[in-house]
């Protein structure tokens, strides 16, 4: 109710703008003997020190300085790679399949051992009658970014596929460009429902229960390709080998182990595109629509 | 009891008490009252400036329909979580349905806002009602479990958009109640201190109050002379009442004296004709007896036991004769006027006695002229007063005898310093033969008599060791 609210108010806005437009310089000149790694909300863990633990720890077994850039959408990161100004980028099985001529999968991600994860249809723990994605017509939707596959493509297939076409279908849907924030909008109930990775939500499970526990998960959908790391296709050979080593030994070393516990991931693996085809057929049928 | 019976030592603190709760009553609604538009304005300015911080970044948010931004806006602004105040943040869009607010469970996106409750439908139509007008508007109605403040959101002078934020009215609750601690402190604080004050004030209208009821309750019990009343005399209202209680306590041993002195001259004159009718009944049967027997002994021979017994039948009807007429006591208008060596005269008769016991007789005769007054009353008078007093003075004692003849009137003040007369005897000191009387017990009860006879007034004051007869006569033709 004072003058000093409103500085924290106006404070808290500037941190959002910071975060959300997250104008990290280049500190890496361009043809620098460095890697420059692209990270999207795929992952659990977003948080500043967690990347810069990971920057850290990447240099060191590179032996070359690393940067990681952190955008609000996976189309800026996906455009930052096509352009060349990344080396590698974190990024979700959609956007990797609809450039597949340009990019390359680097590693996959093991979750509880596997490769795969799903999206997760949740809705705000309070509502307990919604039983299916089709009891939340003409309610307020959240996705996560519009090239998600579990916080976006899933949902769309799941509809298109009843024949119902999901631009009408609800009464408002708005993204939140981040799985974790989906799932904070149900909980808080700006949505009524929205689709989430599994991975973020049983890492939030673990880790933010409180969080969580204030949605219910209606509906899974089969597995998928866990959102892989991928590089430009026109990338150094020797250069991707590094990278690709030091990501797969990550788990059979100390600090790559408690790295990986952070995100909780298992580890890396060499991947297999055909890990994605169930994707790349999501894609076909909802870009032709209903 | 009723409060008019409780006493002022109670009274007076209480009313004291009371006066402090009112008066801290007043202070704390005066108080209230500013602290509450203080609020008023404070949440008004709040509004405002949340509004201008917002004023880019939520638009901006709502034109390009980032819910999720425009949720994370107005979740900022809401204040920390822990954070005592409540804002209620709703962003309207231009239809008037919620855009989105920091309670999106109750007031849920994409709504309208007069779906939830009456309060919130009166705010929407304010809100609604302020298009057009694109200043920041506070509504408040009473009841409303809030104020709000209506904001339009404005790109390029457009409204495309209304924030509305609500305060809760029960924020003004911890400033109300740290108000009313603060003023019970004061007024307990004052009251404690005051309290003494006011027992001490009650007891200062009281005690004089209780001494004249105590004294009041006395009067008719007691004679008003051995009421003692120790109260304070003075010119406040207090002081007044003192005055005249001393003054009245005075009036009333005043009249109890001259309702004293009217019955005693009253018992006196009735004594008197008694006596006088009496005398003159037994004086004429006296007279025949005494002529006969007196006739009967020239008359008659008889032998020596007869004299002997008419002798003794004679003394005794003489001494009967004697008796009668001392009470008979009359004037003898034969006697001459008084002069001022029938004065010396008595003080001579009285200096044999008054040597023989030591005594200091003071004589006053300031009489210069013959008056005309009958010398033989006054000289009994002076006589009877001045012996008595010779008699009642203790050896070496001092008798004081003053005449004086002023104004058309002659006055004998005698005086001595013998023991009092007590109070008993007093009232019976001028009839015959009373009790305690000294002599033939006649000599008072003459001198009252010769006093009347002369129309004047006789006096007795004994008291503070000091007995003294004042005789007044006034000095008329009588002559």
């Amino acid at each position: 109710m004072t003058r000093y609210t409103s500085i924290r108010v106006m404070l808290a806005v500037c941190v959002i703008t910071v975060l959300s437009v997250s104008s990290t310089s280049n500190a890496l000149a361009d043809g620098a003997k460095g890697y420059r790694i692209g990270l999207t909300s795929v992952i659990f863990a977003e948080g500043t020190s967690f990347v810069n633990d990971w920057r850290i720890y990447l240099a060191n077994h590179l032996q070359a300085p690393v940067e990681i850039v952190q955008r609000r959408t996976y189309r800026e990161v996906t455009d930052l790679l096509l352009a060349g100004d990344l080396d590698a980028a974190w990024l979700c099985g959609s956007p990797y399949l609809r450039h597949r001529d340009e990019l390359e999968l680097l590693n996959v991600p093991l979750f509880k051992g596997k490769p795969l994860y799903h999206s997760y249809i949740i809705v705000p723990s309070s509502d307990t009658k919604t039983q299916k994605l089709t009891d939340l017509k003409k309610k307020v939707f959240a996705y996560s970014d519009p090239d998600s596959n579990s916080g976006y493509l899933y949902p769309q297939l799941s509809l298109i596929s009843l024949g119902i076409d999901p631009k009408h279908f609800f009464a408002k849907t708005f993204f939140t460009w981040s799985h974790r924030d989906v799932v904070k909008a149900v909980a808080d109930g700006v949505a009524q429902g929205g689709a989430v990775d599994s991975y973020v939500w049983e890492t939030l499970a673990e880790k933010d229960p409180e969080l969580s526990k204030r949605t219910r998960v209606v509906s899974k959908s089969p597995e998928y390709g866990f959102p892989p790391l991928v590089i430009r296709r026109n990338l150094a050979q020797q250069r991707a080998e590094n990278l690709r080593n030091v990501l797969i030994h990550m788990s059979s070393d100390n600090t790559g182990s408690k790295i990986l516990q952070r995100l909780n991931l298992d580890g890396f693996v060499v991947g297999n595109e055909a890990l994605y085809d169930s994707i790349a057929y999501s894609i076909g049928i909802v870009e032709k629509g209903i | 009891m009723m409060l008019g019976d409780i006493s002022y030592r109670v009274k007076v603190p209480f009313i004291l008490t009371l006066v402090i709760l009112i008066t801290a009553s007043v202070v704390t609604l005066a108080l209230t009252w500013r602290a509450y538009e203080e609020l008023r304005e404070e949440a008004f300015h709040n509004a405002v400036e949340i509004g201008s911080v917002l004023s880019n970044s939520l638009p901006n948010a709502m034109l390009h329909d980032d819910l999720w931004g425009a949720y994370r806006l107005v979740q900022a602004a809401e204040g920390w979580p822990g954070e005592a105040s409540s804002r209620l943040l709703v962003v309207l869009d231009r239809d008037g349905l919620i855009y989105v607010s920091n309670h999106p469970r109750e007031l849920a996106v994409t709504t309208p806002l007069r779906s939830h409750g009456a309060e919130l439908a009166r705010v929407e139509v304010e809100a609604l009602r302020l298009t057009g007008n694109l200043d920041p508007r506070s509504y408040e109605h009473k009841n409303d479990q809030r104020l709000y403040v209506i904001l339009p959101m404005l790109t390029d002078g457009v409204a495309i958009g209304t924030l509305i934020v609500g305060y809760d009215r029960s924020l003004f609750w911890p400033r109300f109640i740290s108000i009313v601690e603060r003023v019970v402190m004061s007024a307990l604080v004052v009251t404690v201190l005051l309290l003494p004050l006011g027992w001490f004030l009650g007891n200062r209208v009281v005690s004089p109050l209780g001494q004249l009821a105590k004294c009041m309750s006395m009067v008719g019990h007691e004679k008003p002379e051995e009421i003692v009343c120790n109260l304070r005399l003075g010119d406040d209202e207090i002081g007044q009442l003192g005055v005249s209680f001393q003054k009245m306590l005075l009036e009333l041993e005043e009249k109890e004296q001259l309702e004293n002195n009217m019955l005693t001259s009253e018992r006196l004159a009735a004594v008197g004709r008694l006596a006088a009718g009496v005398a003159h009944e037994i004086n004429n049967p006296l007279g025949g007896m005494l002529n006969a027997l007196n006739t009967f002994r020239h008359y008659s021979e008889t032998d020596d036991l007869g004299r002997e017994t008419f002798s003794l039948i004679e003394r005794g009807l003489q001494q009967i004769r004697d008796t009668v007429s001392a009470l008979l006591v009359e004037a003898n208008p034969r006697s001459h006027s008084l002069s001022p060596k029938d004065i010396d005269d008595i003080r001579t008769l009285l200096l044999p006695d008054v040597n023989r016991k030591g005594i200091e007789l003071v004589w006053g005769n300031e009489i210069t002229d013959n008056i005309p007054l009958p010398s033989t009353p006054i000289r009994q008078l002076l006589i009877n007063l001045s012996l008595n007093a010779v008699q009642a003075s203790n050896e070496k004692g001092m008798v004081q005898c003053l005449v004086d003849s002023k104004n058309g009137i002659l006055s004998m003040r005698v005086e001595n310093e013998g023991p009092e007369i007590p109070k008993a005897r007093m009232m019976h000191l001028f009839e015959p033969f009373a009790d305690g009387a000294t002599g033939n017990g006649l000599g008072l009860w003459v001198s009252y008599q010769l006093v009347h006879l002369l129309d004047g007034k006789i006096k007795v004051r004994s008291e503070n060791g000091k007995t003294r007869f004042k005789v007044e006569l006034p000095i008329g033709e009588r002559m």
